[in-house]
């Protein structure tokens, strides 16, 4: 297990990998990866311990991107597992790259689906959860979904299903960052009240900040122990968390920054590296 | 009158659940239509009522996949293809082995009319990579191909009927994924056809026989890929081709055909399909004869295109 202190490192350091991804391919998605990367990081250090050993043993635990577009976070991830080269994950959106811009699951297998059409991956990691009760395996599943994905009717349907199939090996993480192309999401489309919304739909809800460890890992451990219910973890973030020109602005939801913001959020990044360590 | 092809479905596929733990079906609140409720009733454990939720059930259908199962999808074929974003991206772009069960396929369902009819199911599925496209044209040919579905690799689309079908094979019949069946021999025409169009292609080459005149007909039950081999072969051989489908005539077999022929061996098709309309409410029977698929219909207007050229 991996401190606090060593995750909001790694996170960091990631952070600056992800800016220099999106940086290099002149497009792709900083700010709902940097708002994802503390909760991944946790995910897949912590939680799901995610291995070179045990990338595609079949009874890993399974992790689902819904939010497909946030996939620079996740392959900074698998880049610092050692599942894709880092040079790899500096060819992000190159043509013939593993690394494509949005998760292919054919191009590389360890993204467990291909999403980005949003609105999909709940039911299908709600489909790998059947598997594992059919099997009765102990394997969990993960899906990390997006709140501007919360819109489609095809998520709401995935909500009202998982707990007909008493699915308490399933865990939703709303990646709850307030924003998405259009502008703020409470003015494209709200979903509030969430809480109450999702409570009535049956499932263990549980409400954090997901830019802090304590409450992240203390999340994770309550949808372990949920009995019979599947967990969904409302975690409010900040869209382009790290970088201050970024952060909360919707601008930044889809746009590459240019050499000159690349600098300067690159050595905002640094000094929280130094801050931390 | 053999069984609707839905009926062979139902019943192979919870027999199939004996011998293959792999299979699951789920189904979105037509298992009695669909007849994936003969599974359900022996594998309650395996079988998933999604409810109203086709496109839910896809996605979870591909997850399933993903994770070592192998997933019968079923609905009507309108309601299960008009989810066509999530077939796409969770199925399709995964190559996940879901197999899309639509029945009720073409105006042949009858009465319940146009918003419960695929017609433009085959057109959608076959513009899929990584998907195949098949409808079998019996009971027998629908059991055999339920079977080889379970060791096929990759998304499949199978396209059922709501109505009785007659028996075209008998027990021994071997069916070949991807293969055309010729089932009468001639060369005045030829008729490619499939689904429930194949048994009144039959009957109209029985009708044209009488007349003096020899029809060719090839069962075409796997659409994409589709058989380029008997098609061009039939093609150089034949006067006159036609094609037949219980499908809008743009993008289903009529347009594969076109298609292989196009390219290889330019000739003339005539399409025989809906005219590029919606249905709408009547019996079967009524449905077929206004729209030119029964026997007669079909017989009649290939004497007619024999004698004017």
């Amino acid at each position: 297990m991996y401190t606090h202190n060593q995750l909001q490192q790694i996170a960091n350091e990631l952070r600056i990998d992800i800016i220099k991804a999106i940086s290099r391919a002149k497009s792709g998605h900083p700010g709902g990866s940097l708002s994802a990367i503390d909760i991944l990081v946790y995910l897949f250090f912590n939680e799901i311990k995610r291995t070179k050993e045990n990338a595609l043993d079949p009874d890993r635990h399974r992790f689902v991107l819904s939010k497909g577009h946030g996939v620079p976070a996740l392959y900074a991830i698998l880049a610092r597992i050692g599942l894709i080269s880092y040079e790899e994950l500096m060819n992000l959106r190159v043509l013939g790259s593993r690394t494509q811009g949005h998760p292919s699951y054919l191009d590389l297998p360890y993204v467990e689906a291909s999403t980005g059409s949003l609105g999909q991956g709940l039911s299908v990691a709600i489909g790998m959860a059947l598997t594992a009760k059919i099997d009765k395996k102990s394997y969990r599943v993960y899906c990390m979904t997006g709140d501007g994905e919360t819109q489609e009717g095809q998520i709401w349907e995935a909500i009202l299903s998982a707990p007909k199939f008493n699915l308490d090996n399933l865990c939703v993480i709303l990646d709850y960052n307030k924003s998405q192309i259009d502008g703020f999401t409470k003015d494209v489309m709200d979903l509030e009240p969430l809480k109450a919304k999702l409570e009535a739909f049956k499932w263990n809800v549980l409400e954090i900040d997901g830019h802090n460890f304590a409450e992240i890992e203390n999340a994770f451990n309550i949808a372990r122990e949920a009995n019979g219910k599947p967990t969904y973890i409302i975690a409010h973030t900040i869209k382009g968390k790290g970088v201050s020109f970024m952060e909360d602005n919707v601008e930044w939801h889809g746009k590459a920054p240019n050499e000159k913001e690349t600098e300067l959020a690159l050595q905002e990044l640094q000094k929280l590296l130094v801050k931390n360590g | 009158m053999g069984k609707s092809t839905r009926l062979a479905f139902g019943e192979t596929i919870a027999q199939l659940g004996e011998v293959n733990s792999n299979i699951v079906v789920l189904d979105a609140d037509l298992s009695k239509s669909t007849m994936s409720s003969l599974f359900a009733k022996k594998f309650p454990e395996r079988f998933f009522e999604m409810g109203i939720q086709e496109a839910n059930m896809i996605g979870v259908s591909a997850g399933l996949a993903l994770s070592g199962k192998i997933a019968y999808a079923c609905s009507f074929a309108c309601f299960i293809t008009g989810r066509y974003d999530t077939i796409r991206i969770s199925v399709a772009y995964t190559k996940a082995n879901v197999r899309i069960i639509g029945t009720h396929a073409g105006i042949g369902i009858g009465e319940d009319g146009t918003t419960q009819m695929g017609l433009e199911d085959v057109s959608l599925m076959r513009s899929l990579p990584n998907f195949s496209v098949c409808q079998p044209c019996d009971e027998i040919e629908t059991r055999e191909l339920i079977k080889y579905s379970v060791e096929h690799n990759g998304p499949m689309y199978i396209r059922l009927t709501r109505q009785n079908v007659d028996k075209i094979f008998d027990d021994n019949y071997k069916f070949k994924f991807g293969k055309g069946v010729q089932l009468t021999d001639g060369n005045d025409a030829v008729i490619f056809a499939t689904g429930a169009l194949v048994a009144e292609a039959f009957k109209a080459s029985n009708i044209l026989k009488e007349k003096g005149y020899s029809l060719r007909v090839v069962n075409i039950h796997t659409i994409k890929p589709i058989d380029k081999e008997i098609i061009i072969k039939s093609a150089k051989e034949c006067k006159l081709i036609f094609t037949a489908e219980d499908h809008n005539i743009i993008g289903g077999l009529g347009s594969a055909v076109a298609e292989v022929l196009s390219e290889n061996y330019p000739a003339k098709i005539i399409r025989i399909g809906l005219p590029d309309v919606f249905g709408e409410s009547g019996t079967p029977e009524a449905l077929y004869k206004k729209y030119g698929f029964d026997a007669e219909s079909l017989a009649s207007r290939i004497e007619t295109q024999l004698k004017q050229s």
